[in-house]
């Protein structure tokens, strides 16, 4: 399953992980290290181990501001902004798979429930 | 003479830089390393050396394939003589598949001094591949052909 | 017809074991022109050559096929055999049917077939065979060094020592090179100069060294052994025989605005100057760009102070033509331009600065008397940073891919003397990798951590920002801490990738040599032959070849000469016969073949012929010189007429062979 995320993150991305040097320059030009739980050149040597578990959970993806300075930067032309773009976007498909499966609603009613919350919950959780 | 389809023997002429594959056939020599002996090797001092009047002459004569090895990119032993190998025979192998000459009977393969293995498996997968070819009588001049 | 004599080897049993060698010189015996066919135990053997010499005279052999193993074994054993019973050795053919037959093949039915059909391929190719003779072309005792840096004197002092003549030619002024403005050496910390400087002495005063200063090399002609040479002197207004270097002039010249390149332009010179106090020759020289005199013919100072009248405002560049045996090249680097380099502000703050600056700064003979001072307000330092990999291991279009080796060896030494001299200054290393490979190098960086407290750091510096008060704001990650790191540094030190000289490209195009995609030249096998050029005759010594350090470059510089000497000690070479010629009747002067010689080794000629109908015409051919042609047949390939043709390999030998073979 990682591995397919891991493929599938890498090739949206077109970035090549393997590139990496791990000089740290990314992180050195970070302009929002401080509110970074992950940081750009962890970004990409977490990709590399397949850790995509911890990077999606993350709130670090949501506060990358995008400027680009780390993509600038990188003497080995690695763009970690486009990875963490990418991680970004499996996280966010992530959000529209089947969490709910039809077999599991008998247990779970209630019969104060409105027959319209059911509807719904399928419309939003569901693909 | 009638051509036996199940003794089909290919008759496959090789073409071997002195320096890398000739070097590296040899090698899978000391090493007993087998392939067929449908392989017959010409020695050249460089792949760049093999003009495609050679290729031409082969098939005219009754090979079934021919195979040029040479040293790897970049490392010719006359600098560069692998390149030219490398965009005369793209060439003249696409001529030649528009005579009728599939494209499987023309290789061009690159094997150092060091790979007596890889010799040996590219002649083996070479030769298999042209006897599953069958006969080449594209280009044979049958004046040629052995009584 | 040729007399052929057929002689299989058995090997032992190596070959007579999977092959049936009776049947095969029984079947060779009945090929057209073969005369005797036989076959013996060990054709290698004291007595299996005696029997070819005796089959040779008593056959009055004009041909031989040895059905043996490969020809890289023992060619050269029965060529030598042939021609010492008077037959040219280039009638000799080998058939392989050890390496290429007997040992891959169990089959004893297909591998005889096979041993008959490689055997009369040999004997279809030796009918045409055609006798060759190998040249030989004279060495002219003399080589050339191309850069006077510490690679081109050493490779120099050392062929002198040897008793040949050299010629230097070096582009500045004076000779040194990068090693003349270091300031200590890692790891042993000694000064460069001290240890540079007698050597450049050493060559001034040998006889049979010439130095070329403030020259260029502008043609070279020839091949190897006789290399024919155009040497550009520069006019540099100063008579070389008269000037004794008193420095008079320099201190008189009016205009004395102009940035010194010695000491990276922190200071002035003047327009006519001597490059540095030991420079050689002690020479002075006029910048014509900023001499008065020359620009507008108003002044004349420094011809009216000259007590020898060396100043000569009218010289002109001269040429000098030169024969050599041997060429070495020692270009050498320069560290690359960082203007690029914006997040370092480089081009912003004087204050940041790279390695090759900060040598000049420390140096005693430097602008400040060798105490560190910021180029920007002439104060003391107190918190340095050094950067690495600037530029090294890039790859964009920016920086170089590979690592330029040298810088941590001396960003330590600079940090350990920064730390020594001045206790009281911080010094941080920011670092991708410490690459200290060398005797006594770790242990040396090892120090510098240990002894002198220099703060390595594992990451990068991302951006650097001149403040308001002066000082650089520096940021940076520090990986093993997970931190981000701000630093206000006084000064910043940028370790610039280095790069192969600029005149090293044209330079290789004049000489046929190869370079890589990074303008390092190339060597002949980069583990063998680390110090030849694949062209004969042309060596490489010191950083022109790949990233050095000064003890490497030394090592380099002599084996080069070594090399150099080897080739200089014969009075002539043998050629290799094997060499491609051209048929001029046939050849039409396309170029063909000129374009894909790798060597340089065909020109083209006019040449009278006469016509059929008895004019007279003067047609353009292609010409192949033996002496550098290496055999490689791409030419024979790229000539359309057919006129090409490589000997020992002909169109018509290869022919007969394939047909042997298909047949």
């Amino acid at each position: 399953m990682d591995n397919k995320q891991k493929e599938q993150i890498l090739r949206s991305s077109g970035v090549n992980v393997l590139k990496c040097m791990r000089c740290g320059k990314c992180t050195a030009t970070c302009p929002n290290y401080e509110e970074m739980e992950y940081h750009p050149h962890e970004f990409v040597y977490m990709v590399e181990k397949g850790d995509l578990e911890k990077l999606m959970a993350s709130q670090s993806i949501y506060r990358c501001l995008t400027c680009f300075a780390c993509v600038e930067r990188c003497p080995r032309g690695v763009e970690p902004a486009k990875l963490i773009e990418a991680v970004r976007l499996a996280a966010v498909h992530r959000q529209g798979e089947n969490h709910i499966v039809p077999d599991d609603i008998p247990g779970m009613l209630d019969d104060d429930l409105p027959q319209q919350a059911i509807v719904s919950v399928f419309r939003k959780y569901t693909k | 003479m009638q051509v036996n389809q199940k003794e089909f023997e290919p008759v496959i002429a090789a073409f071997c830089c002195n320096w890398c594959s000739y070097a590296g056939a040899d090698l899978s020599g000391t090493n007993r390393l087998s392939y067929p002996s449908n392989v017959k090797i010409i020695r050249v001092p460089c792949s760049c050396r093999v003009n495609p009047m050679f290729i031409l002459r082969a098939f005219q004569r009754g090979a079934d394939g021919v195979i040029i090895c040479g040293c790897h990119p970049g490392d010719c032993h006359y600098t560069s003589g692998n390149y030219f190998t490398r965009r005369r025979m793209t060439l003249l192998f696409s001529m030649l598949d528009y005579l009728g000459i599939e494209r499987d009977r023309t290789r061009v393969e690159w094997v150092s001094a060091a790979e007596g293995a890889k010799f040996a498996a590219t002649m083996n997968d070479f030769t298999e591949t042209v006897r599953k070819l069958g006969p080449n009588r594209r280009l044979e001049d049958l004046r040629c052909r052995k009584q | 017809m040729r007399k052929i004599g057929v002689f299989v080897c058995h090997c032992g049993t190596n070959i007579a074991a999977t092959v049936d060698v009776k049947a095969v010189a029984e079947a060779l015996g009945h090929e057209p022109g073969v005369v005797v066919s036989c076959e013996y135990q060990y054709m290698c053997s004291e007595s299996g050559q005696e029997l070819i010499k005796d089959s040779i005279k008593k056959h009055g052999l004009t041909g031989v096929v040895i059905c043996s193993c490969s020809p890289r074994m023992h060619e050269n054993t029965f060529r030598k055999a042939a021609a010492s019973a008077g037959l040219n050795p280039y009638l000799v053919e080998i058939a392989n049917i050890r390496e290429q037959c007997s040992w891959i093949h169990k089959d004893i039915a297909s591998a005889t077939e096979k041993a008959i059909i490689l055997g009369k391929a040999a004997v279809a190719k030796i009918h045409l065979n055609t006798p060759l003779t190998a040249g030989e072309s004279p060495v002219a005792k003399k080589a050339l060094v191309i850069g006077g840096g510490i690679a081109g004197i050493q490779t120099a002092l050392d062929i002198a020592e040897a008793g040949f003549e050299v010629d230097i030619v070096e582009k500045k002024p004076t000779i040194g090179g990068k090693m003349a403005q270091l300031d200590k050496t890692f790891p042993t910390l000694d000064c460069a100069a001290c240890i540079l400087t007698p050597k450049m002495v050493e060559c001034a005063q040998n006889e049979k060294i010439h130095i070329y200063s403030y020259s260029e090399v502008t043609e070279v002609k020839g091949f190897v052994g006789s290399f024919n040479v155009t040497i550009k002197k520069k006019a540099r207004f100063v008579d070389e025989t008269k000037c004794t270097g008193c420095g008079l002039c320099t201190e008189k010249c009016p205009m004395k605005k102009v940035p010194n390149e010695f000491n990276m332009g922190f200071d002035n010179r003047s327009a006519v100057y001597i490059p540095f106090a030991q420079a050689v020759p002690k020479v002075a020289v006029i910048d014509p760009a900023n001499c008065m005199m020359l620009k507008t013919g108003k002044c004349g100072v420094c011809s009216k102070v000259c007590t020898v009248g060396a100043i000569d405002y009218k010289q002109q560049d001269t040429y000098i033509n030169e024969t050599y045996g041997a060429i070495v090249v020692a270009t050498g680097y320069d560290p690359i331009d960082l203007g690029k380099y914006d997040e370092f502000a480089y081009s912003q703050s004087p204050d940041v600065i790279t390695s090759l600056e900060l040598e000049r700064l420390m140096n005693a003979a430097g602008p400040d008397g060798g105490t560190l001072l910021r180029p920007s307000d002439k104060k003391h330092p107190h918190t340095i940073v050094f950067v690495q990999c600037v530029g090294s291991r890039c790859d964009d279009s920016r920086g170089k891919p590979y690592c330029s080796k040298i810088c941590c060896m001396y960003t330590a030494k600079h940090a350990m003397l920064i730390r020594e001299k001045y206790p009281d200054t911080d010094v941080y290393v920011f670092y991708i990798d410490v690459r200290t490979p060398g005797k006594n190098f770790d242990e040396f960086y090892r120090r510098a951590v240990e002894q002198y407290n220099v703060h390595y750091i594992k990451g990068m510096v991302g951006k650097v920002e001149p403040k308001a008060d002066g000082k650089l704001s520096v940021q940076a990650s520090d990986l093993i801490s997970r931190e981000q790191l701000h630093i206000d540094a006084d000064l910043v030190v940028l370790a610039a990738a280095i790069e192969p000289d600029k005149t090293a490209r044209p330079l290789a195009t004049m000489l046929t040599t190869q370079m890589d995609t990074n303008d390092f030249f190339t060597e002949a096998h980069p583990k063998l032959r680390p110090v030849e050029s694949a062209t004969a005759g042309i060596f490489l010594s010191g950083a022109c070849q790949g990233p050095k350090d000064i003890p490497e470059t030394v090592a380099q510089a002599s084996a080069a000469a070594s090399k150099a000497i080897g080739l200089l000690c014969k009075n002539s070479i043998t050629c290799n016969p094997c060499v491609a010629h051209s048929d001029e009747l046939m050849c039409n002067g396309c170029s063909s073949c000129e374009k894909v010689c790798p060597y340089g080794a065909i020109t083209y000629i006019n040449k009278e012929f006469t016509m059929p109908d008895r004019t007279v015409a003067l047609r353009r051919v292609a010409s192949v010189n033996p002496a550098v042609c290496q055999g490689c047949g791409a030419c024979t390939v790229a000539c359309p007429s057919g006129a090409m043709d490589l000997n020992g390999f002909s169109n018509s030998q290869i022919m007969a062979e394939v047909d042997a073979i298909c047949k």
